[in-house]
């Protein structure tokens, strides 16, 4: 995209907001990468998911934009599946979010200069989710620091946006799905999730923690319905934790 | 105070608010404010890691295990199976994560084409 051809009065302020604007779309670029694709395609699978748990296009839509955060999403339609009470479904909701904060942590330092706005740090700390925080820390590198605000604007936003719209085109599309069509979209966000939560995990404990989850989330499906996945995150992460210090323990000795 | 029991047209996006926005956002917000104040290896943050990634994978094992719609005709065995041979691609490809997928779902087309 070219600059306006305008006689700007300060040259160094329009140098600046071309600047702004070729990062800008950079940013949005990057959103089209290999894990923007593998993204949108799980979206797809959590659209037909939301569909069939009885979610409205609307609801859906209104739902992808503000929570963001795909496992949020997949565990507040679970309770929504499960029929779980509202303040049940926020504690699992929370629970499955915790992570969200170490991850905006990690990435605050990087994005932030010392002129950047608190508002700026605080509506992109909206963007951050598993996606759009691994494009971000893979190809800061190449982004100058005053930048970087600018392109993980244009990255994150367009990754909320297009889901957006991904959600709704499904939505409108589900109805005349073949079932092996739906069934196959129905299978993309376990696998999405299996493999991304196994690649992005940092120790031992957490692949542990994984196994642990996957096995006790449908035990306790059966025997505490209405809190299985809170009791499957507690005393799975509980158990993947308690082996974590034993094993260090055992490290050290 | 379930999602569908309350037939007003604002109650699920009250719902949607404090049960997905408010439980999800908090924790980005505590984030810029702690700012660089949180070490990312502290102990307590590997106990946060560990509950929530059991947590999802708690909904993983649930969508394999007690899947809705057009997953529900298809037998448990084949599901773990499908799941399996894709994470089994993928480990084995060097983390693709693209291959686990595309195995997973090769399988799964086989397996309803024959009626598993």
């Amino acid at each position: 995209m070219l600059p306006d051809i305008s006689m700007p009065v300060d040259p160094s302020l329009s140098r600046r907001s071309y600047r702004r604007r070729v990062w800008l779309l950079r940013g949005i670029r990057a959103a089209f990468s290999l894990p923007g694709l593998i993204l949108a395609s799980s979206f797809i699978g959590f659209a037909a998911l939301a569909k069939d748990a009885g979610l409205t296009l609307t609801q859906t839509v209104f739902m992808t934009g503000i929570v963001w955060a795909l496992p949020s999403k997949v565990v507040l339609v679970g309770s929504v599946i499960s029929n779980t009470a509202l303040p049940a479904a926020a504690l699992a909701v929370t629970l499955s979010a915790i992570r969200l904060m170490p991850m905006v942590v990690s990435i605050m330092p990087e994005v932030r200069t010392e002129r950047t706005p608190r508002w700026v740090l605080y509506a992109l700390a909206h963007c951050v989710a598993v996606t759009s925080w691994v494009v971000a820390l893979e190809r800061f590198r190449t982004v100058p620091r005053d930048m970087r605000t600018t392109y993980y604007a244009g990255l994150g936003f367009t990754l909320i946006l297009f889901n957006m719209l991904v959600v709704a085109v499904v939505f409108v599309l589900a109805q005349s799905l073949p079932p092996a069509v739906s069934a196959v979209l129905f299978m993309l966000t376990p696998i999405y999730f299996l493999t991304s939560l196994w690649g992005s995990a940092r120790e031992r404990a957490v692949h542990v923690a994984m196994v642990l989850g996957l096995v006790l989330g449908p035990v306790f499906h059966l025997l505490l319905p209405e809190f299985d996945l809170l009791a499957a995150g507690l005393i799975g992460g509980g158990l993947a934790y308690g082996w974590h210090v034993v094993t260090r323990r055992r490290r050290a000795e | 105070m379930m999602f569908f029991s309350n037939s007003a047209w604002w109650w699920p996006y009250l719902f949607i608010l404090v049960g997905g926005w408010m439980a999800t956002d908090i924790w980005r917000f505590l984030g810029v404010y702690l700012g660089g104040r949180m070490s990312e290896d502290s102990e307590a943050m590997v106990l946060v890691r560990t509950m929530a990634t059991a947590l999802v994978a708690a909904v993983i094992g649930n969508l394999i295990v007690f899947p809705t719609g057009a997953l529900a005709d298809t037998s448990l065995a084949f599901r773990i199976g499908a799941a399996g041979l894709g994470f089994f691609a993928y480990i084995v490809s060097g983390k693709r994560m693209l291959v686990g997928i595309v195995i997973t779902e090769i399988v799964l087309c086989i397996g309803l084409y024959m009626g598993l």
